[in-house]
């Protein structure tokens, strides 16, 4: 019961109709339709779209040709199609090809086996792909070392509370951090070699790192006080005592003299740390000497492009960091290294220790105790994700709950499952 | 977009170099396309009716690979997605991850006023601006259209703030968009079970939607489904879950949505994501546990792709790393770091004001600038060329020192003696320890500043003006 039509006679046609109703359509040639048996607009719409699209293919054809649908329609011809199942699909992506090499990894400590005294050691570094990411997953987890000084500091309050009983005594101050805090590692910072502050002795200075070897079996990270012309005399003294333990010596940077230190890693079998500041090429640089100029091996550098606090740069430090993780990952054989981040410098962020905004127009800032440590893992977390794997950090709480986001991403945390489908109608 | 050069897009410009866009050249005005400073409406030539197909060329050749929706209206309405790239050192991020805060209807009127008015009037300045929060979303707990009604309405006559309506109820939805149906807001949200009823709406009432799934087979159905019916503003949530794997997956769905999206071109489901940092109150009772918790999800995905997330807690040790962060992300990678060196005058300093060091470091210079012009003191800043590095750092680095200082003043014909009266400057405390070798170098006296700029004006109380030697 098939009718044929002539363009000329759609115009009263459809005139009269819903355009839903038009099932059974079909064009023939440009100008010559096909109409199948009269329609039943209940199964037109069961039919849904497809019944539509062709009325919008037609009505297409017959405003091309010049024929005054628009007006015929008024309004009919805007009604939208209405399917009346959800279309199938499935949905797919890619991996990402070009992450062809992966990142080195670099393992800190030494056990007896090995020829050091450490109960455990920390690997980092082994990526294929961006942290977390499903391409493939990270082989290490993320890595804390917690900060220990070798004098009094100052330091917020919130983060000073933590440490009033162990200030004096930097092997106390490592027990602590290992014991109540959860530190994988200890960072004991020689700060008081300074000449401007107490020019301790390199040798001095050094039985400050064998007590706290002694204090604590988890791998150590040696740091200097940044004064360039102390440091790398106080860092091979260090690295002499610590011998076989594979210490990061922390830092070798282009503006002192890094051979010295690449020399004593080399020595006394530790690791060196290439610090540059937020210059992705000063870090290739850097890298490129430690190797090819002093021949440290590879799986003994580690790189701290800078760590700057939430609000104070944060933005530089991620997408420095973020390049310098995607150049490794694309083949850059001078970038493709674990990183560190001195995440304590979170706390130079005044938000995260003045006890109210200096500034009347702000709304009310709240706590300072809560500010801080919070600021401290939001500015780690967000150096997570670009690609960062060993954190220095301060505060007790901000290392738990770093530890509990990042080993989440990771995929090493269980939980119940949470059922958030009536998160709506939640009371909170 | 599709062009990524500027003779690429030169080509359909009228190339008149009219300069009625306020560039010189149609060729600088292309460059301005590519970077998303100006639009297509900035060149009058080209909306005239000759070039009309160029321009609608034009218009979907620069549309950014995730589509850009409108919530709200007025001067309010927030942008929603519109990212061109994956990572922010490729372009830049566009149109920051929108934050809506909620309430429901089951609160008190009083209660309901008062959130509303912390959410509206968060403020913190940061870089010459204020870090704000956009939009209230309006959850139906009651379950009662009538009730969800008069709460939406409620909200809406305190705040301008754009909506967010939630709730799975069809019936409910529509209940509130007759109340607030003039004002665009932005309905949540449509499931495999009630897409159909919530398509009615969000064509009946021209309003974008929300589709939610966490299965991105499912999601990509909704999103077919929608299109097909002619919806295009719409925006996906891949279900946002609080903890261990479940979170995982999460974020591994996100990056897979906006990976399909912009590296794969797949048009249908290029849309903006939301993301519910919210869930971690379902997991965590304690505020201060909870709202930790919070800020840690939003910042996840601040970094890792959503567009917009509903928020819950309003505690401001929360709020304040939130909004940091996305300024973090979202700021514009290519605007300088570095402020000119030399040497400013804040307020109008006389004789006897003091002149202040710090960097050129672009946010350390305008956190002191702001310090010192709120707090109304009048003095002198000399910006002193760290390359755009930090007093810390700069001072670790060997970027800030006695010579960098003096040379600032020389350069910008500084001379003390002229100036002031006290020959005086004052180092930052974190500098500290140049201030001998900036006494010897300069032969000024040097006093040491507080660590933050923020405690100048206390510092001044008890220091300025110097005692005379
Ligand atoms: S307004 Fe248009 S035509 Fe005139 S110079 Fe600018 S881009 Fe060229």
């Amino acid at each position: 019961m098939t009718k044929k039509i002539k363009l000329s006679e759609l115009g009263s046609l459809l005139g009269g109709l819903d355009i839903e109703a038009l099932e059974g359509v079909k064009i023939e040639g440009d100008v010559e339709l096909d109409l199948g048996h009269m329609l039943n607009p209940q199964m037109a719409y069961a039919l849904g779209h497809e019944a539509a699209q062709i009325a919008h293919h037609l009505i297409n054809i017959s405003r091309i040709l010049g024929y005054p649908v628009d007006q015929m329609f008024s309004g009919t011809a805007a009604k939208p199609i209405r399917p009346s199942r959800l279309i199938e699909s499935k949905f797919s992506v890619g991996r990402m090809e070009e992450w062809k090499t992966p990142i080195q990894e670099v393992t800190l400590g030494a056990t007896s086996s090995d020829g050091g005294s450490r109960s455990s050691t920390v690997t980092l570094g082994g990526e294929h792909a961006l942290p977390y990411y499903f391409d493939n997953p990270m082989p290490h987890r993320n890595y804390i070392t917690m900060d220990v000084f070798d004098m009094p500091i100052n330091m917020a309050k919130a983060v000073k509370s933590n440490y009033e009983d162990v200030i004096n005594s930097p092997s106390e101050w490592a027990k602590k951090v290992v014991r109540d805090f959860g530190a994988d590692m200890v960072t004991v910072h020689l700060i008081s070699t300074d000449p401007n502050i107490k020019d301790t002795s390199p040798a001095e200075a050094a039985k400050t790192v064998e007590e706290v070897l002694q204090a604590v079996d988890v791998p150590i990270v040696i740091g200097g006080s940044g004064n360039p012309e102390k440091d790398p005399v106080v860092l091979e003294k260090a690295a002499e005592v610590a011998e076989g333990e594979r210490c990061l010596l922390a830092s070798a940077s282009l503006n002192l003299d890094y051979a010295r230190i690449a020399e004593a890693a080399k020595k006394y079998n530790h690791v060196v740390l290439s610090w540059t500041q937020l210059e992705i090429n000063a870090q290739k640089e850097l890298n490129r000497k430690l190797m090819k100029q002093c021949g440290v091996a590879r799986e003994n550098i580690l790189m701290d492009p800078t760590t700057a606090a939430l609000g104070y740069g944060l933005d530089y430090a991620y997408t420095n960091m973020e390049r310098i993780r995607l150049a490794g990952l694309t083949g850059d054989a001078e970038l493709n290294f674990p990183m560190s981040s001195g995440t304590t410098n979170a706390w130079g962020a005044r938000e995260a220790w003045m006890v109210a905004s200096p500034l009347k127009e702000d709304s009310d800032w709240g706590p300072r105790e809560y500010r801080g440590p919070i600021w401290e893992i939001i500015t780690g977390l967000t150096l997570s994700l670009a690609g960062n794997d060993l954190f220095m950090m301060m505060h007790p709480t901000a290392v738990q709950v770093l530890k509990e986001i990042t080993q989440t991403l990771y995929g090493s945390k269980e939980a119940e499952p949470t059922n958030i489908d009536n998160w709506i109608t939640a009371v909170i | 977009m599709k062009l990524n050069s500027p003779l690429q897009v030169y080509k359909y410009l009228p190339q008149i170099n009219c300069a009625e866009c306020g560039d010189a050249t149609c060729m600088a005005f292309a460059a301005h396309l590519i970077d998303r400073s100006k639009k297509l409406e900035d060149c009058p030539p080209l909306l005239k009716d000759e070039f009309k197909k160029k321009y609608l060329e034009l218009e979907s050749l620069l549309a950014p690979e995730v589509r850009e929706i409108i919530v709200g209206r007025g001067e309010h309405a927030k942008k929603i997605g519109g990212d061109d790239v994956l990572y922010r050192h490729q372009l830049t991020f566009f149109n920051p991850t929108t934050f809506a805060y909620d309430v429901w209807d089951t609160m008190a009127e009083q209660e309901l006023v008062d959130r509303i008015n912390n959410i509206a009037n968060f403020r913190k300045f940061y870089v010459g601006k204020f870090l704000k929060v956009d939009m209230v979303a309006v959850r139906c707990v009651s379950g009662d259209a009538l009730k969800f009604a008069s709460a939406v309405k409620k909200v809406s006559e305190t705040t301008e703030l754009p909506l967010v309506l939630c709730s799975f109820d069809p019936a409910v939805l529509r209940a509130a968009l007759e109340v607030v149906k003039d004002k665009n807001p932005l309905i949540y949200a449509a499931t495999e079970k009630n897409w159909g009823e919530v398509a009615e709406l969000a064509l009946n009432y021209k309003v974008p939607v929300v589709l939610s799934s966490s299965d991105l087979d499912k999601l990509r159905s909704l999103a077919l489904t929608f299109q097909e019916m002619g919806i295009k503003e719409l925006i996906l949530d891949p279900g946002t879950y609080p903890q261990g794997k479940q979170l995982k997956e999460t974020f591994e769905r996100c990056i897979k949505l906006r990976r399909a999206g912009i590296k794969e071109g797949q048009k249908d489901i290029a849309l903006p994501i939301m993301a519910l940092p919210l869930s971690a109150w379902l997991v965590y009772n304690d505020a201060v546990t909870a709202s930790y918790w919070e800020t840690v999800l939003a910042s996840v995905f601040i970094v890792r792709y959503a567009d917009i997330m509903i928020l819950h807690g309003l505690e401001p040790y929360a709020m304040l790393p939130q909004v940091h962060l996305r300024d973090t992300i979202y700021t514009d990678p290519r605007t300088p770091v570095k402020v000119a060196p030399g040497v400013n005058e804040i307020g109008s300093p006389t004789k006897d004001s003091p002149v202040i060091i710090t960097t050129n470091f672009a946010l350390t210079y305008y956190t002191v600038e702001s310090d010192l012009s709120s707090n109304k003191i009048n003095c002198y800043i000399a910006a002193v060329d760290t390359d755009g590095i930090g007093v810390e750092a700069a001072v670790a680095g060997g970027q800030l020192t006695a010579a960098k200082i003096k040379d600032t003043f020389q350069k910008a014909g500084f001379d003390f003696k002229e100036k002031t009266d006290h020959s005086t400057l004052i180092l930052p405390g974190l500098a500290a320890r140049l201030q001998g070798d900036v006494e010897d170098v300069t032969g000024l006296r040097v006093m040491i500043g507080p660590p933050d700029s923020g405690r100048i004006p206390g510092w001044m109380e008890k220091n300025w003006p110097p005692k005379p030697k």
